[in-house]
């Protein structure tokens, strides 16, 4: 088994607990993947982000997300798949309205 | 022998590296002993052999080894058992980049070198090379199976795979640029592959790209003449069209239009046999090929296919019919570089005696042509409109 973090993409507007089909959409794919779900959590939107950067002296910190982009990450589940195939089809069941996921194999480090 | 080996260690590189250890044995073996009686199958068995021992090594040192050998002599309920397929949707997964899917297969599926991909596709070989071992790393991290897709997945992951074919015939048929119109190296190998995998899973749409590839290249020996100048479909000497690859061809699109609604490469075949079947241009059934168009346009809506049919439109009902038909795809952004669509209007208004307009056309499509062969036929036609240097009005 492999651990995929699915990072979910859409629009930057859109605030957890929002919308109640998107919230029940996430409650159904929970408990129809329970198994292969290691974690996950929504995000608060991009107006809330916070980037860091090293500045050579210290740091700059600054208001907003790292890059703003149409779409802005808003959520992220880590699952367990035997492969990338398993992956896609586990990830298709995710809420994702107005965007999409982005699957990204974790590293593992031995 | 690459797919079999693959299928032992779920790792490209290694299972490259095997194949390499077992001709090297064999060059030692055989100076010895003799050539095999079947030496594909030995060299196979001792790549895998060999492979076997690496992995098992490695798993001892991971303590992990149940886990990763797949014994050889396993029962086998499998219903794709040839490792050859498996390694064409390994190579042509959606999740890796379309260029890089057919420099893969061409690597690994055709056993061509690095540099040689790397010429196939005009680029340097580290360019090739980096391309390569990313797609590779990518199917190692993101773990892309080694496996033929289940049931629900197959009509998608089948297409693409025919994409990714289609994408390396196209290539060699009509070279995006350079002196040659036809890369006859990448025509081989298209060909090559899609008999490769419609031997293995003779599906509709397999066969049915099989048949476009087989009538599309029969008619190789026509396209140029002489000097290498390109000819269109009505100035080729079809006594020069591969007489049997025709019959192999249109015999495969009865079988691809025979099993159900045809899918769109059965359907560019079609369009293909009913040019092949007429024994002069002018014998052409314009107005099935507009239908088939219009069939493929329903099922691939591209902007491509829709000039694609308003040029046959134009051969069916006259140049000023065609010319409107192509009007309306004057304003499609998809064709806005696309020279084809210039030279189409400038080959109407040729017909229609609209000299001037059409020399125009004729300067626009040249502006847009980088394959050589082509911009020669380009120049020809404007040049005889003209009894100037057309240059002075570009």
């Amino acid at each position: 088994m492999s651990q995929y973090l699915v990072l979910i993409y859409g629009d930057p507007t859109y605030e957890a607990g929002s919308s109640d089909d998107v919230m029940k959409g996430h409650m159904v794919f929970g408990e129809q993947n329970a198994a292969a779900i290691a974690g996950g959590n929504a995000l608060q939107p991009t107006t809330t982000a916070t980037s860091v950067r090293p500045d050579g002296a210290g740091f700059t910190v600054t208001d907003g997300p790292f890059v703003e982009t149409k779409e802005a990450l808003g959520g992220y589940y880590l699952i367990e798949a035997a492969d990338l195939d398993e992956a896609i089809s586990i990830s298709k069941g995710i809420p994702m309205p107005g965007g999409g996921v982005e699957i990204r194999p974790v590293v593992v480090f031995e | 022998m690459l797919a079999a080996t693959v299928r032992v260690t779920r790792d490209l590189d290694l299972a490259e590296e095997c194949v390499q250890d077992a001709f090297a044995k064999a060059l030692l073996t055989w100076a010895t002993d003799g050539v095999p009686r079947n030496p594909g199958a030995w060299l196979t068995t001792t790549a895998r052999n060999r492979a076997l021992d690496l992995v098992r090594r490695e798993a001892t040192l991971r303590g992990k080894l149940p886990l990763l050998i797949e014994p050889p002599g396993e029962p086998e309920h499998d219903p794709f058992p040839d490792d050859r397929l498996r390694l064409i949707f390994t190579c042509c997964h959606p999740a890796i980049a379309p260029e890089a899917q057919v420099a893969l297969s061409l690597r690994l599926l055709c056993g061509l070198s690095t540099a040689e991909v790397a010429r196939a596709f005009l680029v340097t070989e580290p360019t090739m090379a980096a391309r390569i071992t990313r797609a590779k790393k990518k199917i190692a991290a993101a773990r892309i199976p080694y496996r033929v897709p289940s049931a629900a997945d197959l009509p998608v992951r089948v297409d693409a795979v025919l994409a990714a074919l289609h994408l390396l015939f196209t290539t060699g048929h009509t070279a995006p640029d350079g002196d040659e119109l036809v890369r006859h190296d990448l025509v081989s190998r298209a060909l090559e592959l899609t008999r490769m995998l419609h031997s293995l899973l003779p599906l509709p749409e397999v066969t049915g790209l099989l048949a476009l590839v087989v009538l599309t290249d029969a008619r190789r020996a026509g396209r140029v003449d002489a000097s290498g100048r390109l000819l269109l479909l009505e100035d080729q000497d079809r006594a020069r069209w591969d007489k049997r690859a025709i019959a192999e061809g249109v015999a495969l699109v009865r079988v691809a239009l025979q099993a159900g609604p045809p899918g769109r490469f059965a359907l560019q075949a079609a369009i293909a046999a009913v040019h092949a079947d007429a024994l002069r241009s002018e014998d052409t059934d314009w107005a099935e090929i507009v239908a088939l168009y219009g069939l493929l346009e329903a099922q691939w809506p591209s902007p491509v296919v829709r000039l694609n049919r308003a040029v046959a439109v134009g051969f069916a009902s006259g140049p000023a019919t065609g010319l409107a038909a192509l009007e309306v795809l004057a304003s499609e952004p998809a064709l806005a570089t696309y020279h084809y669509l210039p030279a189409a209007r400038a080959d109407f208004l040729r017909q229609l005696g609209r000299v001037e307009e059409a020399r125009h056309a004729y300067g626009e499509a040249l502006l847009l042509c980088t394959n050589r062969a082509e911009r020669g036929f380009l120049t020809a036609r404007l040049t005889s409109l003209s009894g100037h240097d057309y240059r002075r009005n570009l």
